[in-house]
């Protein structure tokens, strides 16, 4: 069976990191740039697997991927607890509007 | 056919991470969050790692897009209704600012892109001119769990374990009384 070519998997990822980038940097709401940091791990996901395909008897690169989502799975569910504990003090997710440190 | 899986599979993920960026409504950008999970699960598979694809699909699809979906609705206001208004606290507002933000970010974004590209089309990587193979990675996966990084998956554990209940104590309401 005849593989993909690799290079492709790379500028995929790389795509797929800038669009996160994007995400991060343009996006007012607290969640969406959560959702835009899942991206960026998602692409550096792609490129570890892309290489791991070449070493079949270690496969260090979906090693370090699994460490991956299981960190990211964990970094989401305390950013969503403080993005909800935010949005019950200040009443909005937007960060814009969070401009104050007072009570 | 492998080509074709790959180009479909690559097109869903490029095409709802774009529909992320462009959409104005937070719910929508999670559902097209998901589509972009279930492509990168795919081009996992193509990728010869079996075993990461189905944890993709469990751990983001099952457990992170259920959580961002929970915090969308947790964090809409309430006196929802079916009119358009009670949307807004879902909608992205746009400052008047917007044009000169969207520049900055996509000339950052776009010259990541631009840079990234430009170093893998000089490269050339001696590994991927081997020959691979279509073998079941579930296997090798259990071996290295328990022995090469045995350590590292007690800390993941563990610091798992920690995530979850400081997240429980996070978002409970004692913290606001």
């Amino acid at each position: 069976m005849q593989s993909v070519d690799s290079h492709l998997f790379l500028i995929v990822g790389a795509a797929l990191f800038s669009i996160g980038l994007a995400v991060v940097l343009l996006k007012r709401h607290a969640i969406v740039v959560l959702m835009g940091i899942e991206l960026m791990l998602n692409a550096v996901n792609i490129n570890l697997v892309a290489f791991s395909q070449y070493d079949p008897d270690r496969i260090q690169g979906q090693m370090l991927a699994l460490f991956v989502m299981v960190v990211a799975a964990a970094e989401s569910a305390v950013a969503l607890a403080i993005v909800l504990q935010v949005y019950r003090h200040f009443r909005t997710a937007q960060l814009d509007e969070l401009n104050e440190l007072r009570q | 056919m492998i080509q074709l899986a790959f180009y479909g599979f690559a097109a869903l993920t490029l095409v709802s991470a774009l529909a992320v960026l462009l959409t104005r409504n937070v719910m929508y950008a999670a559902f097209f969050l998901l589509l972009t999970l279930l492509g990168v699960a795919g081009l996992f598979v193509l990728a010869s790692a079996d075993f990461l694809a189905v944890a993709q699909i469990m751990i983001y699809v099952g457990g992170v897009l259920v959580l961002v979906i929970f915090g969308v609705m947790l964090t809409s206001k309430a006196g929802s209704g079916t009119n358009t208004d009670s949307q807004r606290p879902n909608q992205i507002p746009s400052p008047n600012r917007i044009g000169n933000s969207w520049g900055m970010a996509l000339l950052v974004s776009g010259g990541v892109f631009v840079a990234l590209y430009t170093l893998l089309a000089r490269a050339s990587f001696a590994l991927l001119n081997q020959p691979v193979g279509w073998e079941s990675t579930i296997r090798t996966v259990g071996r290295q769990l328990m022995t090469e990084y045995i350590v590292p998956f007690e800390i993941v554990g563990i610091l798992l374990l920690a995530a979850l209940v400081g997240a429980t104590y996070l978002a409970s309401n004692r913290l606001t009384r």
